[in-house]
């Protein structure tokens, strides 16, 4: 074992000590295990929903797209921080919403608000399904950053294995207070391995940032700003709009909403969260910077770029601090990404299924459910070969079709029935996985549109659909709400 | 629409509506190409734009007070 692997599971240990640690003293039931008793401050909300964003994508993907695509990677930093501004009027009526109704979990927000256990469950299985790429991302990154760091005696396999092995004991043992405590740890390291590469290596490498880009531009014209087609501005103004919405309709960013102690921790956090994106940039000013010194990463190595640099640049020992960073912000994610997954399957289907099921019983089950999932994810990391970023889009656009089903919830009144939310939430997602599936664009579908068009991303059809259908059906099925909302069935649920 | 739901649409502007008139590498500002400049320019102003709005609202106010 050389010095990087021995620091990487060093802050391995850690970190399941941490996990451990947490549950001390605290008696664990479903509320405890999944919200932490909606107790968390803006500091620990900050943390955990810092936590999640940057996640592997950010330190390897970021960097990836960055050395592989160039400019459309500013996306990212835009998404992120326009997303912020949106939660400020998002979030605290879903909270104060949750609270009240003591929901665990997203599928139950729906439940509550159309009160339908059916719409539940299509978005427990919606959710379910996105979170599985989602995962199998933070894997996949976990698999890389071992193998490299051992120089190559570690292959892929085993360190995803190690990973997954992990991970999954981490979130059997402690649930949520676990990934807050390995958040803190993560920040700290990921801020500083991250701001100390993207000065250090434009400077070692060509004295300093411009110098840098401007031998960027001047080997590859045009790699710095948006292309005329392609990947164009109109590509970048839709993506970023689509993954707005979609940012907290993850189950699990969707979940950590719930564990805020009030709703001023959001409208706090929508004015620190913005400034903390900016560590995107020092992830791209790495990513610029590999383009010319490890030359030749094609497709899916371009994930590799950030490590590779790192490699020729410095001793093992540094490559340990960079690879335990990465280990983390692969680690805290996918703790939670399993959690929300399980607690899902546990509480919004088996429950639905099995109405008689005890408290306890719904628990356990999800506790049972994590290994399982864990290796199903396992399965599709060893088994599949897609970028970090065609993954994380795979389940951005998959997420984003729950969005307005949701903003239609919000008033006192939902805009749209049962039947309207579940079949707009169904068209929009069955689109979305024949465009998929088939790997359609506009661009081929209509190939003589002008690029403003026809570079859009296709998630705005699938979108547009999903709206219209919703409104359809509402309309069309509206005396049958009607009849059906007065008995109120379900406890908790309030009556329309 | 009251000033600070406004003042929300500030940033979608900036970031989203400005990029197709300043997609350009030059000139560099802080070293970086100016398209990606603009970008972080608005990444901080959100952040200003959000603590005005957080001052003006009502409803973080009272909640502040409880």
């Amino acid at each position: 074992m050389n010095a990087a692997l021995a620091i990487i599971f060093l802050f391995l240990l850690v970190s399941l000590y941490f996990g451990i640690r947490a549950k001390h003293g605290k008696e664990m039931n479903m509320e405890q295990w999944t919200v932490g008793g909606r107790g968390f401050g803006a500091i620990f909300i900050f943390l955990l929903v810092a936590g999640e964003i940057y996640t592997t994508f950010t330190f390897l993907g970021g960097s990836g797209w960055a050395y592989s695509k160039g400019a459309p990677s500013y996306y990212v930093l835009s998404y992120i921080c326009l997303a912020y501004v949106l939660s400020y009027w998002l979030l605290p009526p879903i909270w104060r919403y949750a609270k009240e109704h003591r929901l665990v979990s997203q599928s139950d927000f729906f439940v509550s608000k159309y009160n339908s256990p059916v719409l539940g469950i299509l978005v427990a299985a919606v959710g379910g399904v996105a979170i599985i790429p989602y995962l199998i991302l933070q894997f996949k990154g976990l698999g890389i950053i071992v193998s490299e760091a051992s120089y190559g005696s570690i292959s892929p396999a085993v360190a995803v294995w190690i990973g997954v092995i992990a991970v999954t004991i981490y979130v059997m043992v402690s649930g949520i207070h676990g990934s807050a405590w390995t958040a803190v740890l993560k920040d700290i390291m990921i801020f500083i391995v991250v701001v100390f590469l993207g000065f250090y290596l434009p400077f070692h490498y060509y004295g300093g940032i411009q110098p840098m880009f401007e031998a960027v531009e001047a080997a590859q014209p045009g790699y710095l700003i948006f292309p005329e087609e392609g990947m164009s501005v109109s590509w970048y103004i839709s993506t970023v709009l689509l993954t707005v919405f979609g940012f907290y309709m993850w189950p699990h960013t969707f979940l950590s909403v719930f564990s805020a102690k009030n709703e001023n921790v959001f409208r706090k956090n929508a004015i620190v969260l913005p400034l903390y994106t900016l560590m995107l940039l020092f992830v791209f000013f790495v990513g610029f910077t590999a383009i010319l010194q490890v030359p030749g990463l094609k497709g899916a190595d371009g994930d590799l770029s950030l490590l590779r640099l790192s490699i020729q640049t410095f001793d093992p020992w540094v490559i340990g601090l960079i690879g335990a960073a990465g280990l983390l912000t692969a680690l805290v994610p996918g703790s939670m990404l399993l959690m929300t997954a399980a607690t899902l399957f546990a509480k919004n289907i088996y429950k639905v299924i099995v109405p008689q099921a005890t408290d306890e019983q719904v628990a356990r089950v999800a506790k049972g459910l994590v290994p399982v999932i864990s290796l199903i994810s396992l399965y599709f990391t060893l088994n599949g070969g897609n970028t970090l970023v065609t993954l994380l889009l795979m389940g951005y656009s998959v997420v984003t079709q729950l969005f307005p089903a949701l903003l239609f919830s919000l008033g006192r009144k939902p805009l749209v029935n049962k039947y309207g939310a579940f079949a707009g939430i169904l068209c929009g997602e069955l689109t979305v996985a024949y465009l998929t599936v088939f790997n359609i664009t506009l661009a081929n579908l209509f190939p003589s549109w002008p690029s403003v068009l026809k570079d859009m991303n296709i998630g705005v059809v699938a979108l547009v659909l999903n709206l219209a259908v919703m409104f359809a059906v509402s309309f069309a099925t509206k005396g049958l709400s009607v009849r059906n909302a007065r008995p109120a069935k379900t406890e908790g649920t309030p009556t329309v | 629409m009251k000033a600070r739901h406004w003042l929300g649409v500030l940033p979608f502007a900036g970031m989203l509506g400005g990029v197709p008139f300043v997609n350009q590498v030059e000139p560099y500002v802080l070293g970086m190409p100016f398209v990606l400049f603009w970008i972080v320019l608005w990444v901080v102003l959100t952040s200003v734009i959000m603590a005005v709005i957080y001052r003006m609202d009502p409803a973080a106010r009272e909640e502040e007070k409880r």
